[in-house]
Protein backbone atom coordinates (compact mmCIF):
# COMPACT_ATOMS: atom_id res chain seq x y z
CA UNK A 1 0.00 0.00 0.00
CA UNK A 2 3.00 2.54 0.72
CA UNK A 3 4.90 1.70 -2.36
CA UNK A 4 1.72 1.93 -4.12
CA UNK A 5 1.18 5.07 -3.01
CA UNK A 6 4.95 6.50 -3.51
CA UNK A 7 5.18 5.02 -6.94
CA UNK A 8 2.16 6.68 -8.24
CA UNK A 9 2.87 9.94 -6.52
CA UNK A 10 6.30 9.49 -8.61
CA UNK A 11 4.34 9.17 -11.85
CA UNK A 12 2.13 11.86 -10.81
CA UNK A 13 4.45 14.57 -10.57
CA UNK A 14 5.98 13.89 -13.15
CA UNK A 15 2.95 15.97 -14.79
CA UNK A 16 4.26 19.11 -12.71
CA UNK A 17 4.24 22.26 -15.36
CA UNK A 18 3.38 19.46 -18.28
CA UNK A 19 -0.39 18.80 -17.91
CA UNK A 20 -2.49 20.35 -20.34
CA UNK A 21 -3.80 23.27 -18.98
CA UNK A 22 -2.87 24.67 -15.35
CA UNK A 23 -5.66 23.86 -13.34
CA UNK A 24 -5.06 19.77 -14.35
CA UNK A 25 -1.40 20.85 -13.31
CA UNK A 26 -3.07 21.68 -9.93
CA UNK A 27 -4.87 18.60 -9.60
CA UNK A 28 -2.03 16.01 -10.46
CA UNK A 29 0.43 17.05 -7.87
CA UNK A 30 -2.36 17.84 -5.66
CA UNK A 31 -2.93 13.78 -5.80
CA UNK A 32 0.58 13.60 -5.58
CA UNK A 33 1.01 15.29 -2.40
CA UNK A 34 -1.70 13.12 -0.67
CA UNK A 35 -0.11 10.16 -1.94
CA UNK A 36 3.46 10.83 -0.53
CA UNK A 37 1.55 11.47 2.46
CA UNK A 38 -0.23 8.69 2.49
CA UNK A 39 3.23 6.64 1.36
CA UNK A 40 4.68 8.41 4.53
CA UNK A 41 2.34 7.44 6.95
CA UNK A 42 2.65 3.61 5.66
CA UNK A 43 6.04 3.10 5.17
CA UNK A 44 6.73 4.51 9.08
CA UNK A 45 3.95 2.16 9.71
CA UNK A 46 5.74 -1.16 8.22
CA UNK A 47 8.66 -0.07 9.78
CA UNK A 48 7.67 -0.15 12.84
CA UNK A 49 5.98 -3.09 12.48
CA UNK A 50 9.45 -4.54 11.00
CA UNK A 51 11.04 -3.31 14.18
CA UNK A 52 14.47 -3.14 12.72
CA UNK A 53 14.47 0.68 13.04
CA UNK A 54 13.99 1.31 9.63
CA UNK A 55 12.19 4.36 8.83
CA UNK A 56 10.07 5.68 5.98
CA UNK A 57 13.14 7.18 4.40
CA UNK A 58 15.25 4.04 4.85
CA UNK A 59 12.31 2.15 2.79
CA UNK A 60 11.88 4.53 -0.03
CA UNK A 61 15.36 5.39 -0.56
CA UNK A 62 17.08 2.04 0.23
CA UNK A 63 15.31 -0.55 -1.51
CA UNK A 64 15.98 -2.04 -4.54
CA UNK A 65 13.43 -2.86 -7.11
CA UNK A 66 13.08 -6.38 -6.46
CA UNK A 67 11.92 -5.05 -2.57
CA UNK A 68 9.17 -3.01 -3.82
CA UNK A 69 5.77 -4.41 -4.09
CA UNK A 70 3.58 -1.75 -5.74
CA UNK A 71 1.22 -2.82 -8.52
CA UNK A 72 2.54 -3.07 -12.04
CA UNK A 73 -0.27 -0.79 -13.10
CA UNK A 74 1.40 2.25 -10.68
CA UNK A 75 4.91 2.40 -12.35
CA UNK A 76 4.05 2.32 -16.14
CA UNK A 77 5.14 5.66 -17.88
CA UNK A 78 2.51 8.26 -17.62
CA UNK A 79 1.84 7.99 -21.76
CA UNK A 80 -0.40 10.79 -22.57
CA UNK A 81 -3.27 12.81 -20.51
CA UNK A 82 -5.72 10.30 -21.44
CA UNK A 83 -3.51 7.22 -20.49
CA UNK A 84 -2.68 9.00 -17.18
CA UNK A 85 -6.65 9.87 -16.97
CA UNK A 86 -7.39 6.06 -17.27
CA UNK A 87 -4.58 4.73 -14.86
CA UNK A 88 -5.80 7.29 -12.39
CA UNK A 89 -9.72 5.82 -12.68
CA UNK A 90 -8.79 2.20 -12.54
CA UNK A 91 -6.47 3.07 -9.49
CA UNK A 92 -8.89 5.37 -7.64
CA UNK A 93 -11.85 3.30 -8.24
CA UNK A 94 -10.13 0.86 -6.90
CA UNK A 95 -8.74 2.44 -3.83
CA UNK A 96 -12.15 4.01 -3.15
CA UNK A 97 -13.36 0.33 -2.59
CA UNK A 98 -10.50 -1.13 -0.95
CA UNK A 99 -9.71 2.19 1.83
CA UNK A 100 -13.56 2.05 2.70
CA UNK A 101 -13.20 -1.22 3.93
CA UNK A 102 -9.90 -1.20 5.33
CA UNK A 103 -11.33 1.46 7.84
CA UNK A 104 -13.26 -0.79 9.47
CA UNK A 105 -9.41 -3.03 9.64
CA UNK A 106 -8.88 -4.35 13.29
CA UNK A 107 -5.47 -3.10 13.25
CA UNK A 108 -6.20 0.79 14.57
CA UNK A 109 -3.45 2.21 12.48
CA UNK A 110 -4.15 0.89 9.58
CA UNK A 111 -8.19 1.78 10.12
CA UNK A 112 -6.86 5.24 10.97
CA UNK A 113 -4.57 5.69 7.58
CA UNK A 114 -7.37 4.39 5.75
CA UNK A 115 -10.24 6.79 7.25
CA UNK A 116 -7.68 9.98 5.83
CA UNK A 117 -7.25 8.52 2.85
CA UNK A 118 -10.75 7.52 2.22
CA UNK A 119 -11.67 11.32 1.94
CA UNK A 120 -8.64 12.32 -0.39
CA UNK A 121 -9.07 8.99 -2.53
CA UNK A 122 -12.86 10.69 -2.98
CA UNK A 123 -11.44 13.90 -4.79
CA UNK A 124 -9.03 11.75 -6.85
CA UNK A 125 -11.65 8.99 -8.33
CA UNK A 126 -14.39 12.01 -8.70
CA UNK A 127 -11.56 14.08 -10.88
CA UNK A 128 -10.51 11.03 -12.93
CA UNK A 129 -14.45 10.10 -13.57
CA UNK A 130 -15.08 13.79 -14.79
CA UNK A 131 -12.67 13.63 -17.58
CA UNK A 132 -13.73 9.99 -18.78
CA UNK A 133 -16.74 11.14 -19.18
CA UNK A 134 -15.58 14.10 -21.16
CA UNK A 135 -12.89 12.59 -22.98
CA UNK A 136 -14.53 9.11 -23.80
CA UNK A 137 -17.97 11.33 -24.66
CA UNK A 138 -16.31 14.16 -26.12
CA UNK A 139 -14.53 14.20 -29.77
CA UNK A 140 -13.22 11.15 -32.27
CA UNK A 141 -10.16 11.65 -31.08
CA UNK A 142 -10.99 12.43 -27.35
CA UNK A 143 -13.16 9.24 -27.46
CA UNK A 144 -10.09 6.71 -29.54
CA UNK A 145 -7.37 7.75 -27.26
CA UNK A 146 -8.84 7.28 -23.77
CA UNK A 147 -10.26 4.24 -25.47
CA UNK A 148 -7.11 3.01 -26.56
CA UNK A 149 -5.86 3.64 -23.33
CA UNK A 150 -7.96 1.44 -21.30
CA UNK A 151 -7.60 -0.95 -23.77
CA UNK A 152 -3.98 -0.82 -23.15
CA UNK A 153 -4.34 -0.92 -19.32
CA UNK A 154 -7.11 -3.09 -18.76
CA UNK A 155 -4.01 -6.33 -18.77
CA UNK A 156 -2.81 -4.36 -15.99
CA UNK A 157 -6.02 -4.27 -13.83
CA UNK A 158 -5.99 -8.22 -12.96
CA UNK A 159 -3.24 -7.90 -10.11
CA UNK A 160 -4.94 -5.43 -8.18
CA UNK A 161 -7.57 -7.91 -6.84
CA UNK A 162 -4.41 -10.63 -6.33
CA UNK A 163 -4.11 -12.14 -2.80
CA UNK A 164 -1.15 -14.56 -1.15
CA UNK A 165 -1.34 -16.61 1.86
CA UNK A 166 -0.65 -13.91 4.06
CA UNK A 167 -3.83 -11.88 3.08
CA UNK A 168 -5.56 -15.09 3.71
CA UNK A 169 -4.33 -15.01 7.43
CA UNK A 170 -4.69 -11.29 7.75
CA UNK A 171 -8.07 -11.26 6.43
CA UNK A 172 -8.98 -14.50 8.72
CA UNK A 173 -8.19 -11.52 11.78
CA UNK A 174 -10.51 -9.00 10.04
CA UNK A 175 -7.06 -7.04 9.21
CA UNK A 176 -6.92 -7.31 5.45
CA UNK A 177 -9.82 -6.68 3.24
CA UNK A 178 -11.73 -8.83 1.30
CA UNK A 179 -10.70 -8.69 -2.09
CA UNK A 180 -13.53 -10.58 -4.11
CA UNK A 181 -15.44 -7.99 -2.59
CA UNK A 182 -13.85 -5.50 -3.79
CA UNK A 183 -13.42 -6.78 -7.06
CA UNK A 184 -17.20 -7.38 -7.75
CA UNK A 185 -17.62 -3.83 -6.86
CA UNK A 186 -14.99 -2.70 -9.10
CA UNK A 187 -15.66 -3.96 -12.22
CA UNK A 188 -19.42 -2.82 -11.61
CA UNK A 189 -18.32 0.47 -11.34
CA UNK A 190 -15.59 1.02 -13.99
CA UNK A 191 -18.51 -1.20 -16.36
CA UNK A 192 -20.89 1.58 -15.72
CA UNK A 193 -18.96 4.56 -15.90
CA UNK A 194 -17.45 3.15 -19.33
CA UNK A 195 -20.36 2.65 -20.77
CA UNK A 196 -21.53 6.21 -19.92
CA UNK A 197 -18.58 7.23 -21.48
CA UNK A 198 -19.60 5.54 -24.58
CA UNK A 199 -16.40 3.50 -24.02
CA UNK A 200 -16.63 -0.54 -25.21
CA UNK A 201 -15.49 -2.62 -21.91
CA UNK A 202 -12.45 -4.88 -22.80
CA UNK A 203 -12.78 -8.21 -22.72
CA UNK A 204 -11.22 -10.23 -20.16
CA UNK A 205 -7.89 -11.51 -21.04
CA UNK A 206 -4.60 -12.25 -20.04
CA UNK A 207 -3.80 -10.53 -17.10
CA UNK A 208 -0.07 -9.24 -16.06
CA UNK A 209 1.49 -10.21 -12.93
CA UNK A 210 4.31 -10.46 -10.22
CA UNK A 211 4.72 -7.62 -7.96
CA UNK A 212 3.62 -9.35 -5.30
CA UNK A 213 6.44 -11.58 -5.75
CA UNK A 214 8.85 -8.30 -6.38
CA UNK A 215 9.05 -8.92 -9.99
CA UNK A 216 8.55 -5.68 -12.16
CA UNK A 217 8.43 -4.06 -15.46
CA UNK A 218 12.01 -2.55 -16.74
CA UNK A 219 10.00 0.91 -15.41
CA UNK A 220 10.50 0.74 -12.01
CA UNK A 221 14.32 0.42 -11.98
CA UNK A 222 14.03 3.67 -13.82
CA UNK A 223 11.49 5.35 -11.60
CA UNK A 224 14.29 4.17 -8.47
CA UNK A 225 17.53 5.40 -10.45
CA UNK A 226 15.85 8.71 -10.25
CA UNK A 227 14.12 8.64 -6.94
CA UNK A 228 17.21 7.18 -4.97
CA UNK A 229 19.89 8.65 -7.02
CA UNK A 230 20.63 11.40 -3.57
CA UNK A 231 20.63 8.63 -1.40
CA UNK A 232 22.67 6.35 -3.46
CA UNK A 233 25.80 9.22 -4.25
CA UNK A 234 25.19 10.94 -0.88
CA UNK A 235 24.14 8.21 1.72
CA UNK A 236 22.26 9.89 5.07
CA UNK A 237 22.06 13.09 3.24
CA UNK A 238 19.50 14.91 4.86
CA UNK A 239 18.12 18.79 4.30
CA UNK B 1 5.94 10.97 39.40
CA UNK B 2 7.04 14.12 38.61
CA UNK B 3 4.38 16.88 38.86
CA UNK B 4 3.74 18.76 35.46
CA UNK B 5 4.01 22.67 35.85
CA UNK B 6 1.44 23.50 33.12
CA UNK B 7 -2.12 22.49 32.50
CA UNK B 8 -3.34 20.72 29.54
CA UNK B 9 -5.52 24.48 28.87
CA UNK B 10 -2.46 26.34 29.33
CA UNK B 11 -0.43 24.72 26.89
CA UNK B 12 -3.25 24.69 24.46
CA UNK B 13 -3.38 28.66 25.59
CA UNK B 14 0.24 29.44 24.84
CA UNK B 15 -0.20 27.19 21.45
CA UNK B 16 -3.38 29.11 20.32
CA UNK B 17 -0.89 31.79 19.11
CA UNK B 18 0.69 29.46 16.38
CA UNK B 19 -0.98 30.16 13.00
CA UNK B 20 -1.70 27.84 10.03
CA UNK B 21 1.39 28.14 7.89
CA UNK B 22 -0.66 28.19 4.86
CA UNK B 23 -3.98 30.61 6.81
CA UNK B 24 -1.99 32.88 9.17
CA UNK B 25 -5.49 34.34 10.22
CA UNK B 26 -6.27 31.16 11.50
CA UNK B 27 -4.41 29.48 14.20
CA UNK B 28 -3.79 25.62 14.48
CA UNK B 29 -5.81 25.84 17.62
CA UNK B 30 -9.09 26.92 15.61
CA UNK B 31 -8.26 24.68 12.81
CA UNK B 32 -8.54 21.82 14.65
CA UNK B 33 -5.04 19.96 14.62
CA UNK B 34 -4.11 20.30 18.33
CA UNK B 35 -5.58 16.98 19.94
CA UNK B 36 -4.16 16.40 22.94
CA UNK B 37 -1.22 16.87 25.48
CA UNK B 38 -0.27 14.12 28.03
CA UNK B 39 2.01 14.30 30.48
CA UNK B 40 4.73 11.30 31.80
CA UNK B 41 8.24 11.26 33.45
CA UNK B 42 9.71 11.89 30.01
CA UNK B 43 7.62 15.46 29.55
CA UNK B 44 4.65 16.71 27.75
CA UNK B 45 3.83 15.10 24.72
CA UNK B 46 1.37 17.21 22.44
CA UNK B 47 -0.66 15.31 20.07
CA UNK B 48 -1.47 16.62 17.02
CA UNK B 49 -3.24 15.48 13.73
CA UNK B 50 -2.94 16.70 10.17
CA UNK B 51 -5.37 17.98 7.97
CA UNK B 52 -4.11 16.30 5.08
CA UNK B 53 -1.82 13.29 4.62
CA UNK B 54 0.67 15.36 2.53
CA UNK B 55 0.50 18.82 4.24
CA UNK B 56 3.61 19.83 3.72
CA UNK B 57 3.05 22.53 6.77
CA UNK B 58 2.95 19.57 8.97
CA UNK B 59 6.70 19.76 9.91
CA UNK B 60 6.38 23.40 10.43
CA UNK B 61 3.79 23.12 12.98
CA UNK B 62 5.59 20.95 14.88
CA UNK B 63 8.44 23.13 15.06
CA UNK B 64 6.33 25.53 15.79
CA UNK B 65 5.08 23.85 18.62
CA UNK B 66 8.75 22.57 19.83
CA UNK B 67 9.74 26.00 19.87
CA UNK B 68 6.77 28.07 21.53
CA UNK B 69 6.96 25.58 24.57
CA UNK B 70 10.21 26.00 24.76
CA UNK B 71 10.00 29.64 25.44
CA UNK B 72 7.14 29.02 27.72
CA UNK B 73 9.23 26.85 29.83
CA UNK B 74 7.35 24.00 29.33
CA UNK B 75 9.64 21.62 28.95
CA UNK B 76 10.95 18.54 27.87
CA UNK B 77 8.02 18.68 24.79
CA UNK B 78 7.58 15.85 21.80
CA UNK B 79 4.94 16.76 19.38
CA UNK B 80 3.49 13.37 18.25
CA UNK B 81 1.63 13.03 14.85
CA UNK B 82 -1.63 10.57 14.75
CA UNK B 83 -4.45 9.53 12.49
CA UNK B 84 -6.86 8.61 14.32
CA UNK B 85 -9.60 9.97 14.50
CA UNK B 86 -9.27 11.27 11.15
CA UNK B 87 -9.26 15.30 10.78
CA UNK B 88 -12.43 16.72 9.37
CA UNK B 89 -13.34 20.05 8.54
CA UNK B 90 -16.26 19.56 11.41
CA UNK B 91 -13.42 20.59 13.58
CA UNK B 92 -12.68 24.06 12.63
CA UNK B 93 -14.14 26.60 15.09
CA UNK B 94 -17.27 28.88 13.67
CA UNK B 95 -14.52 31.50 14.42
CA UNK B 96 -11.78 30.30 12.32
CA UNK B 97 -14.72 30.02 9.77
CA UNK B 98 -15.70 33.72 10.00
CA UNK B 99 -12.07 34.50 9.59
CA UNK B 100 -11.69 32.64 6.49
CA UNK B 101 -14.36 34.41 4.80
CA UNK B 102 -12.91 37.70 6.20
CA UNK B 103 -9.64 36.48 4.49
CA UNK B 104 -11.07 35.71 1.14
CA UNK B 105 -11.70 32.43 1.82
CA UNK B 106 -14.99 30.70 1.59
CA UNK B 107 -15.41 28.34 4.70
CA UNK B 108 -16.41 24.84 4.13
CA UNK B 109 -19.83 24.04 3.94
CA UNK B 110 -20.61 20.34 5.08
CA UNK B 111 -19.33 18.86 7.77
CA UNK B 112 -17.56 15.72 7.19
CA UNK B 113 -17.15 14.32 4.10
CA UNK B 114 -20.06 11.94 2.64
CA UNK B 115 -21.37 11.35 -0.70
CA UNK B 116 -23.56 14.89 -1.14
CA UNK B 117 -19.81 16.52 -1.00
CA UNK B 118 -20.17 16.16 -4.76
CA UNK B 119 -23.56 17.69 -4.86
CA UNK B 120 -24.03 21.04 -6.30
CA UNK B 121 -23.89 23.41 -3.53
CA UNK B 122 -23.70 27.12 -3.37
CA UNK B 123 -21.03 28.34 -2.19
CA UNK B 124 -21.16 32.09 -1.15
CA UNK B 125 -18.58 34.70 -2.33
CA UNK B 126 -16.43 35.62 0.83
CA UNK B 127 -16.42 38.84 -0.91
CA UNK B 128 -19.71 40.04 -1.57
CA UNK B 129 -21.63 37.56 -0.22
CA UNK B 130 -23.24 36.72 -3.89
CA UNK B 131 -24.72 33.29 -4.21
CA UNK B 132 -23.82 33.11 -7.92
CA UNK B 133 -20.55 31.36 -8.28
CA UNK B 134 -18.76 29.23 -10.17
CA UNK B 135 -15.84 26.36 -10.11
CA UNK B 136 -12.61 26.89 -11.82
CA UNK B 137 -11.28 24.34 -10.66
CA UNK B 138 -11.49 21.60 -8.06
CA UNK B 139 -7.90 21.65 -6.82
CA UNK B 140 -5.76 25.30 -5.87
CA UNK B 141 -2.99 26.52 -4.63
CA UNK B 142 -3.39 24.31 -1.75
CA UNK B 143 -4.47 20.63 -0.95
CA UNK B 144 -7.72 21.68 0.97
CA UNK B 145 -9.02 24.18 -1.43
CA UNK B 146 -10.49 24.94 -4.35
CA UNK B 147 -11.40 27.56 -7.16
CA UNK B 148 -14.15 29.35 -7.50
CA UNK B 149 -15.32 32.91 -9.11
CA UNK B 150 -18.51 35.19 -8.44
CA UNK B 151 -20.37 35.97 -11.38
CA UNK B 152 -21.50 38.76 -9.75
CA UNK B 153 -18.15 40.99 -8.29
CA UNK B 154 -16.16 38.87 -10.92
CA UNK B 155 -13.56 38.36 -7.85
CA UNK B 156 -11.83 34.67 -8.07
CA UNK B 157 -11.72 33.16 -4.46
CA UNK B 158 -11.02 29.80 -2.63
CA UNK B 159 -13.16 27.48 -1.22
CA UNK B 160 -12.27 25.40 2.00
CA UNK B 161 -13.16 22.07 0.96
CA UNK B 162 -15.03 19.77 3.24
CA UNK B 163 -12.97 17.08 4.42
Amino acid sequence: MGDDALIQSYRLSEWCSNAPILEEDLALTNFALDMTGRAQAMLSYAGQVEGKGRTDDDLAYKRKERDFYNHLIMELPNGDFAYTIARLFFTSTFEFFFFNQLQNSADTTLAAIAAKTIKEVRYHNAHAIDWVLRLGDGTEESHNKIQKAVNELWMFTGELFETEEVDALLRDQNIAVDMPVIADKWKEHVAQVLSEATLTIPESGYMQSGSNKGIHTEHLGHILTEMQYLQRAYPEATW
Amino acid sequence: MVKPSHTKEEIFAILSAIADPEIPVVSIYEMGMLRDVTFSDKGYEVIITPTYSGCPAMGIIEQDIKMMLDKNGVTPATVKLVYDPAWTTDWMSDVAKEKLKKYGIAPPLHSSCTQDVFAHNIIECPHCHSGDTVMISRFGSTACKSLYQCNDCKEPFEYFKCH
